[in-house]
Order: structure tokens, then C-alpha cells, then sequence
């Protein structure tokens, strides 16, 4: 791949939509954690600029009064997302980013409603499930305290395609308690099998529900958001 | 686009004028008073007219002289508020207050209720509250980061209250979440005098560079006019003076006149303003809030000493056949209006464009001073635009100073020996209960700057790193916090409004900040009672004394009055909000205890425990009774304050929170008793020596300047603080991992007072 290289850093887009609210945290983080500055790509382009991986941060697309990410899926942007997806791109899409991924159809399921229909904020610990892929490996032995906030964050699929994600080693992250116990009492918001995150079947792109930008300091609550912006990064890399 | 509108203008003269309205008294004086014009204020009018008005004059006029718009009845008094100080860069008169924080960043902030709206239709009316707010900042050129709000309630078995709660608390989380401006801080409380009417204050806390403070001015001859946002409709018409009017309970199904919102075109118009500002494109813009086109461009124009010439027919409607009387006083959502130069208009159309918003140019400023409006050809409004505002009618109304006489109330004295600490700790928790049920709602990380959230139901931080600050402060933080207590309001307006400011001011200090200022949210019944304009004056003078004592100006507020439903008003709520600034968040100190840790008091020598308008009397239920409120101890106040930020710099603190409601023991189980961390207990001694019929006073008692510290093992903090003034620093004991709670060797119920403190609020 074409690397900038002056920094030897991966040029990595943010692909803003214009109601995304989480780009500016992303561009920080990054920036903060890594000393890598993202590539801001506004929605209404057809043609992506040279880059060796993407993020779609968090926020309400297009409003979303709709169901979240479900404009943003019929966007011009979105054949050139598909394209660099098809040739193995690293996508990492973040709550509502998530959401466009699933509406897009680039990651299997669906994000509903919460359990009990209102908005969460909170800090959840997460797990990491049994898998093969290069998240897996990073991630593995160890859980993460990392920050929620949506009121569509409910995953759901058939339990046919469920066994798939199970059997295929597609499901990076499930909520669990603070001793890493995977369990439905941690569960905030009745996704099935506790699913916070997802990996497309090439284990190149990551959905999640939880905002790992911002577990990105301990004097925010947490820093563990930074190892999963890393294990994203060596994907990229 | 400016030959075309320059054109019309010139024609003007050609136009036929509007129909002017009756002067028979059977129709003037029904239409007078639905405009809640009186008789004088009439005659003022036909002198800045010259002749009888037309319907959309009238109306104008209407919305400018409303309370809500003009402060008609309380603008006099509020000239006692102290509003200057070295570190007030913009104070009250402008959409938002700004106050230094560090070099040239400041913080530009205000606080704005919407109280009558939120009553009739709770979701809309909280979540249009929010954005108004939003907007008073943006549209100074700030970068909102952060959102307060203040609710109060109706009593919890009010039929209405709990369905009014759910809505007001998911249109504020919705709004807010949306945007993507976190909510980090506030205070929500339920008792029986919002019964009928309940309170939604809002405030929204921005960023801005001092040299890019930006004003709401309609200059430069034949500049351009431009329309911004939602497109208008017929929502909100008479807002204004709907929120200068009081209820009755038929009138709840008025619907109609609440505005509706849509947080993503606000999204859309915050990035495009922040964008218009920092290039430059405009020479003005201010945001149309109450009374809509008509405040937005009067202001402007006022500003400026210009005048106006706009051409309805240009503004973007959703409604069909929109008058434009309606089109002037409707208060449809998320619209700006802009003033620009004819060179930027193209490149200013492109920012528009690229945000999607609907735009359009309205009109030109003129020198003529007066504001010209035309619709379908027809001339609707030709009015002088100072006189309108400086005849703005200002009332000294008659009032009576609130004259109480306190004493020891022997029934409330003898309720409270009656029960056990467990008890009365345990109703009050129960009465208090575990706030996530609203905060859970609310994005409180997003902008990825919340050191201390609504967790610690204390002060809300935020670390404004080096993007914002200069490189020399890479952790710099700005406290906020809001407060008031109603009980000690209703018990002593004036004493009340000052310990409304020092709740505020303690919960900053507790944080190791410096009180920077304030905004303040007056909310009080109708000022046409002699006694209720006397609790405003009363609150004012109570602010006032506060601000200046504690060295904290006023530099933003909102007036909100005729908060009552048949006749009743609610008790006096000038809700505060402040500002102030942290020099090193790594080493602020949490309002809740995480960790074991020893305990200590910081409390004035003199220390009085006062039953007055506490949280014990409301639990002993007594509907009346004469206790004082506390007084005020300001050296001893300040003495704190700067005790708190010395152990703060040196990092000696785990914890500290301000005693307040509930006195010393609710104050230690909250800290302890929560939800963020693994079951914890403690053991102090707090009325040691104190015969046992004296010690529940202690317990709950209420004062001031009284803090509870936990420090970091290892200080010696009595050498460290050395000699003291007006406070006294005691050990009291320590925090223990494992559930048992002890005071003064007496064992509380530790496991039904911890549910009680888990138990959701219940509605």
C-alpha cells in the first residue's frame, strides 16, 4: 500500500456525515494516542482519497429519525465505502458508524431499539470472544472498560446466522461484568448474545457499539479504548 | 440579489399599507388584550407609530414588550446585580455571558428556562429548550461543550408529574445526544408548589477565543438580510407571551403553541454558524428565538441604530398561506438570521449549501431607522426601530418585602428526637433516590472532556486540553454546577437566592476550582402580587449580596415570571448557574469515594446546625413550621475555598464534597453509598460529647462552608493546613472497604439504607 511517506503513518479517512458528533473526538484521540491525523472525507463524494484504512465515527447520520445509519447507507459515499471494503479494506465503524455498516449491509445484523427503548450512557466492560482473527490475537486475555451512549444499540440476528458468527469467530466483543464474566445481567441493552462488536467475515472490518475514542485517558474513566484503536491500526498497518 | 431587493425598496412608497385595526372598543380592547397590551402602553405605541397600528404591528409590538423579551417588571431591580469583574469579557445584554478562563479562552455561558412550554407539552418544550440555549452561544461564535439543566417537579404522587418527568427527561437527553454536547451536571427536584407548574432551566456552557466573540449587529448600508435553518411554520405563534402569561388548569390542551424541535437541523446550524464565523463571512447573525423574525431583526437593527427592509414573501415556509403577522411571531426552531456583504454572499451561499440548510435573502439593511416589512406587496409593518426598544414599558411595581419571624420550632425539634439516625437517613435516601435513571439518558462523555461527570452529582469538570488552551495549560479545566434550593426559598427569599449561589460555589470548590461567575434563571410567580414582586426583589437582593461577597459576577440570566396555575405561584426559584475554572484536573477531587481513605470535617468554629427549609423537615413532613435558614458565613465560605484549592495543587485529596441538604450524615452515605464502585462503608464520629438529644440536629442539620474531606493516606493534613481562621479541621473518622456504616459507635442498617440509596428514583 501507498503510504504517507514522510510520517510512515497510515493514512487513515473519517468519513463524516453531517450529523456525525463523535468525528472531532476520533480526530483527538488519534491524534492524542497516536500522533496520527485523519483524513476528514465529507459525505457527498463518490471517490475516496488514497487511504489504507476508515473510520465512521458516531452520531445521528442524517438525523436518523429514521433508524440509525439507514440514510447514511443510500449516501453518494457509500459505493466507494463498498468498493474499498470489497478489496479488503480496514473499516472500523464506531455506534453510529456501526449502524451504517449494518445498514450497508457490509456486516450482517441489525441494531434495534434498546431493551427498554431509552438512551444509555454508561461505562460497560467488555470481553473479547473466541476467534481467530487478528483482533482476536491482540485482544484477547483480558476485558475492557470502554463507554456506551445510543438508544439503537440492540444487536440482533437469526439464531441461524448467529451460529455462523459463533462457529466463523465473527464476534470480537460481548458485554460482561467487571470480573469478565460474559452474562445478560451486563447486557445494556438486550443484544443478543451480548454482542457489543462484530467483525466482517475477512476480519477486516470492526462494528462496535462502545466508543473506544473515548476510553482514551484514565482521566476520562479509562484508557483501554487505545488498545482496541491499536489492534484497529494493525489491521491497517 | 442586492439590486433586486434595492429595487423593492425604493418602490416602498408605492405599496398599499396593511389594514390598521379598529379603534371602536368593542373590537380594541379584546384585541388589545389578547396582545396583553394595556390601555398606557397603547398610548405609547400610537405615539412611536404616528397612527393606529396594523394586526402585524400590533403583534410586534406584543412580542417586544412581552416580560419574556422586555423585562418589563423586573428590569429595574436587576441593575443591583454585580456584573463587572477582571475576568468578564462580555457581560449581561448579549445572547450569552463571557468570562475569562485562561489567556485568551474564555467561557461564553447562559441559563434560560422553559417552563410553560415544557407544562403543556412536556418532550417539545424541554428538548426546544435545550436548543434555544444551544443557540444563545453558538451563535456568539462559541463552541458549546457542555449542558446543565435544573428540573423541578410536581409532588411524585401528582397524577401528572410522573409522565411530565419521563418526557421532559427523554426531550432533554434527545435534543442534547443528538447535537452531541454532553450533560454533565445538575439538580432535579419534586415537591408539591410545581404541581401545577414545573420548572425547565437549561444551560449551555461554550468555548470561544476572545478576539472571535462574535455580536448580533445589522450593519453597513444595504448589506444583505439572509434567512437560515428550518423553514417557518405555525408553531410557537405568541411564545413570548404565552411565557409572560400564567395557567389555569382548562388551558393544558394549548397546544398549538409549542414549538417543535429537530436537533439534527440544529447540529447542521451550529457547525455552519461556528464555520460562517471563523471565515468571516457575515458581519452579524443572531438567532431567532422568542418572538422569532421579529426579536432577531429589531435586535439586530437596534444594535446597529439601522434599519430594515425585508420582503416576506422571501422566508421559507412548511405552512401554507402563512400571514405575515404569523410569519413574524412564529417561533418555529433552529433559524439564524444572518447579515452579510454583498461580495461574501456567494461564498457564504456555498457554507450554507454544503450544510444543507435552507437559506434565503430576506432583505437589506436601510438607513431609514425603521423597520419596513412588506408581504405580497403590501407594506405590513413601518415602524421606528429605536423608540420601539428604548419606550420598551419598565414597571416599578408595588411590592412587599417577604417579613417572617423565625423561632425554634419545639414540634419539628420534637419529631425529629423521635426517630433513629437509620431511619430518618433511610426516608431521605429513599426521598433523594439514585439519579441514573435520568443522567443514564443523557451523553455525558461525548466531546471526550468529562473528568467528573453527573456520577459525582456534584460539580460537572471538563479538561480543556491544548486544542483550546495555550500550550502552558494542558489541563485546564472548567467547573460547572447549578443549584437551588426551593425549601430555603420558600422558608427566606432573600437569604434563600444567596445560598442558592453558595450551593453553586461549593460544589465548584469542592472540585479544587476557582468560582469564576454566574448566570442566573429567575423563576417566580406573578409579579402583578405585591408579595410575589416582593420575593423577586427579595431573590435579587439575595444574589447580589452572594455575588459580590463571593467575588462572582453575573454576566448572563433569564427572567421567567407568572409561574403559577389558578392564582397560586410557585415558591421563589432563582435557579444559579456557575462557572469556574480548574488550574490541573489530574488532581481535582471526586464528589464520591472510591477507594478506603481517612475522613475529615472542614466546618466554620462557630458551627450552627439550621432546620429551616432542610431536608429533615420536609421528611418530618410539617407543612409549616418557623425555623431559620442558615445563615451565610462568607469569611468563612472564602476561608474554604481557598483551603480546598491548596490541597487540591498539592493532590492531598481523594474526595470532598459540600455538606448540604440532608446535613453531615446524608451528605457522608452519599459519598459512600453509590453505584460507581465496590461496596463500601464508614465509621466516624461526628457528635462526639454531644448529649444524645442534641445529636440528631447534628446529624442533619444544615449549615455552610462545611466540607467532608477524604485524603490520601500518608498526609498530615492539620500541618499541612496550619493555622485556621474561621474553620476548624477535624478528623471524623475513615472509609472502609466491606458494608457496615458507623456513627458515634452506633451501627446503621447498612444493607436496606444501601438499596434505599440503589433504589431508582421513583415516579
Amino acid at each position: 500500500m501507498d503510504r504517507n511517506r514522510s510520517t510512515g503513518n497510515p493514512r487513515i479517512g473519517l468519513v463524516q456525515f453531517p450529523g456525525s458528533n463523535c468525528d472531532a473526538d476520533c480526530i483527538d484521540a488519534m491524534k492524542r494516542l497516536f500522533h496520527i491525523d485523519l483524513l476528514p472525507i465529507w459525505h457527498d463524494t463518490a471517490n475516496l482519497p488514497p487511504v489504507d484504512g476508515l473510520i465512521l465515527p458516531g452520531g445521528f447520520s442524517y438525523g436518523d429519525y429514521l433508524r440509525g445509519g439507514a440514510l447514511a447507507s443510500c449516501s453518494k459515499i457509500m459505493p466507494a465505502i463498498k468498493k474499498f471494503a470489497s478489496q479488503g479494506g480496514a473499516i472500523l465503524g464506531i455506534c453510529n458508524g456501526f449502524q451504517v455498516l449494518t445498514e450497508s449491509h457490509l456486516l450482517p445484523g441489525i441494531l434495534l431499539k434498546n431493551a427498554f427503548q431509552g438512551f444509555i450512557c454508561k461505562n460497560v466492560q467488555l470481553a473479547v470472544a473466541s476467534g481467530t482473527s487478528a483482533y482476536h490475537e491482540r485482544l484477547a486475555g483480558r476485558s475492557y472498560k470502554v463507554p456506551i451512549a445510543h438508544g439503537e444499540g440492540r444487536y440482533y440476528v437469526s439464531p441461524d446466522e448467529l451460529k455462523r458468527l459463533q462457529d466463523q469467530g465473527q464476534i470480537l466483543f460481548q458485554y460482561c461484568d467487571e470480573q469478565g464474566q460474559v452474562s445478560e445481567k451486563a447486557n445494556p441493552n438486550g443484544a443478543v448474545a451480548e454482542i457489543a462488536g462484530i467483525l466482517s467475515e475477512n476480519g477486516r472490518i470492526l462494528g462496535m457499539m462502545p466508543h473506544p475514542e473515548r476510553a482514551s485517558d484514565t482521566l476520562l474513566g479509562s484508557e483501554d479504548g487505545r488498545f482496541i484503536l491499536e489492534a484497529f491500526l494493525a489491521t491497517v498497518l | 440579489m442586492q439590486k433586486e431587493f434595492l429595487q423593492q425598496f425604493q418602490n416602498i412608497a408605492g405599496h398599499k399599507r396593511a389594514a390598521l385595526i379598529s379603534d371602536q372598543d368593542q373590537q380594541l380592547k379584546p384585541l388589545l388584550k389578547t396582545h396583553k397590551i394595556n390601555e398606557s402602553e397603547y398610548q405609547t405605541l400610537l405615539g412611536i407609530v404616528g397612527r393606529r397600528p396594523t394586526l402585524a404591528e400590533l403583534g410586534v409590538f406584543s412580542a417586544m414588550w412581552s416580560e419574556h423579551c422586555s423585562y418589563k417588571s423586573s428590569k429595574i431591580h436587576l441593575r443591583k446585580l454585580p456584573t463587572t469583574g477582571p475576568e468578564v469579557v462580555v457581560g449581561p445584554g448579549e445572547n450569552a455571558g463571557v468570562v475569562r478562563l485562561s489567556g485568551k479562552l474564555c467561557a461564553a455561558f447562559k441559563m434560560e428556562s422553559h417552563n410553560h412550554p415544557s407544562y403543556i407539552e412536556p418532550y417539545q418544550g424541554a428538548a426546544t429548550g435545550v436548543g434555544g440555549i444551544l443557540r444563545d452561544v453558538f451563535c456568539m461564535g462559541a463552541r458549546p461543550v457542555a449542558n446543565l439543566n435544573s428540573l423541578r417537579f410536581g409532588e411524585r404522587a401528582h397524577p401528572r408529574s410522573h409522565y411530565l418527568f419521563a418526557q421532559v427527561v427523554k426531550g432533554v437527553g434527545d435534543y442534547g445526544n443528538c447535537v452531541g454536547i454532553p450533560t454533565v451536571a445538575g439538580s432535579v427536584s419534586f415537591d408539591k408548589t410545581y404541581n401545577g407548574n414545573i420548572l425547565v432551566n437549561a444551560m449551555t456552557v461554550g468555548l470561544i477565543h476572545e478576539d472571535r466573540i462574535f455580536k448580533g449587529y445589522a450593519s453597513g448600508q444595504h448589506n444583505l438580510v439572509v434567512y437560515v435553518g428550518s423553514a417557518t411554520g405555525r408553531d410557537g405563534i405568541h411564545g413570548a407571551s404565552m411565557a409572560s402569561d400564567s395557567f389555569s388548569s382548562q388551558q393544558s390542551g394549548e397546544r398549538s403553541t409549542v414549538q417543535v424541535g429537530d436537533p439534527f437541523a440544529e447540529k447542521l446550524l451550529l457547525e455552519a454558524t461556528l464555520e460562517v464565523v471563523e471565515r468571516k463571512l457575515v458581519v452579524g447573525l443572531q438567532d431567532m428565538g422568542a418572538a422569532g423574525l421579529t426579536s432577531s431583526s429589531f435586535e439586530m437593527a437596534d444594535r446597529a441604530g439601522n434599519g430594515l427592509y425585508l420582503n416576506l414573501d422571501y422566508v421559507p415556509t412548511r405552512a401554507q398561506n402563512m400571514t405575515a403577522y404569523e410569519l413574524l411571531l412564529s417561533e418555529s426552531q433552529e433559524r439564524m438570521l444572518l447579515c452579510v456583504e454583498p461580495e461574501k454572499w456567494l461564498e457564504l451561499q456555498q457554507c450554507l449549501a454544503r450544510w444543507e440548510l435552507p437559506f434565503a435573502v430576506i432583505g437589506l439593511v436601510t438607513d431609514s431607522g425603521r423597520m419596513q416589512i412588506v408581504k405580497d406587496q403590501i407594506l405590513e409593518v413601518d415602524v421606528p426601530v429605536a423608540p420601539l426598544a428604548e419606550s420598551a414599558p419598565r414597571y416599578e411595581r408595588p411590592y412587599q418585602l417577604p417579613t417572617r419571624s423565625y423561632a425554634v420550632d419545639a414540634e419539628l425539634r420534637d419529631r425529629l428526637r423521635s426517630r433513629t439516625p437509620s431511619d430518618l437517613l433511610l426516608a431521605i435516601l429513599a426521598d433523594d433516590g439514585d439519579k441514573q435513571r435520568i443522567y443514564r439518558q443523557y451523553d455525558h462523555h461525548i466531546g471526550t472532556k468529562t473528568v467528573l461527570g453527573p456520577e459525582e452529582q456534584g460539580a460537572g469538570l471538563l479538561w480543556i486540553r491544548s486544542d483550546w488552551s495555550d500550550g502552558d495549560t494542558p489541563y485546564l479545566g472548567l467547573a460547572v454546577a447549578t443549584a437551588c434550593n426551593e425549601r430555603y426559598c420558600a422558608q427566606d427569599p432573600y437569604l434563600g437566592a444567596a445560598q442558592a449561589v453558595l450551593r453553586c460555589y461549593r460544589a465548584i470548590v469542592a472540585t479544587g476550582a476557582v468560582a469564576l461567575a454566574v448566570t442566573d434563571c429567575l423563576n417566580y410567580g406573578n409579579p402583578e402580587d405585591p408579595d410575589v414582586m416582593g420575593q423577586i426583589v427579595a431573590g435579587i437582593d439575595g444574589i447580589a449580596l452572594a455575588c459580590q461577597e463571593l467575588k462572582t459576577p453575573v454576566v448572563s440570566g433569564n427572567v421567567s415570571l407568572y409561574n403559577q396555575t389558578d392564582g397560586v405561584s410557585i415558591a421563589p426559584t432563582p435557579m444559579i448557574g456557575m462557572v469556574g475554572k480548574h488550574k490541573d484536573v489530574r488532581k481535582a477531587a471526586a464528589a464520591i469515594c472510591r477507594d478506603p481513605g481517612a475522613l475529615f470535617l472542614l466546618r466554620p468554629k462557630q458551627l450552627q446546625h439550621y432546620l429551616g427549609g432542610s431536608m429533615a423537615a420536609k421528611i418530618l413532613d410539617l407543612q409549616q413550621q418557623r425555623e431559620p435558614i442558615p445563615e451565610p458565613h462568607w469569611k468563612a465560605e472564602r476561608e474554604a475555598a481557598l483551603i480546598l484549592q491548596r490541597l487540591t495543587e498539592a493532590g492531598h485529596l481523594l474526595a470532598a464534597r459540600d455538606v448540604g441538604a440532608g446535613g453531615v450524615l446524608t451528605t457522608l452515605s452519599k459519598m459512600v453509598l453509590h453505584q460507581n464502585a465496590p461496596s463500601l462503608g464508614f465509621a466516624a464520629n461526628i457528635a462526639a460529647g454531644v448529649p444524645e438529644a442534641e445529636r440528631m440536629l447534628h446529624y442533619f442539620g444544615e449549615s455552610g462552608a462545611t466540607y467532608i474531606l477524604q485524603v490520601k493516606p500518608g498526609v498530615d493534613l492539620k500541618v499541612f493546613v496550619g493555622p485556621l481562621h474561621e474553620l476548624e479541621l477535624v478528623p471524623i473518622g475513615s472509609v472502609h472497604a466491606g458494608p457496615s456504616m458507623q456513627i458515634d459507635g452506633q451501627e446503621l442498617k447498612h444493607v436496606p439504607l444501601q438499596q434505599s440509596a440503589a433504589a431508582s428514583l421513583s415516579i
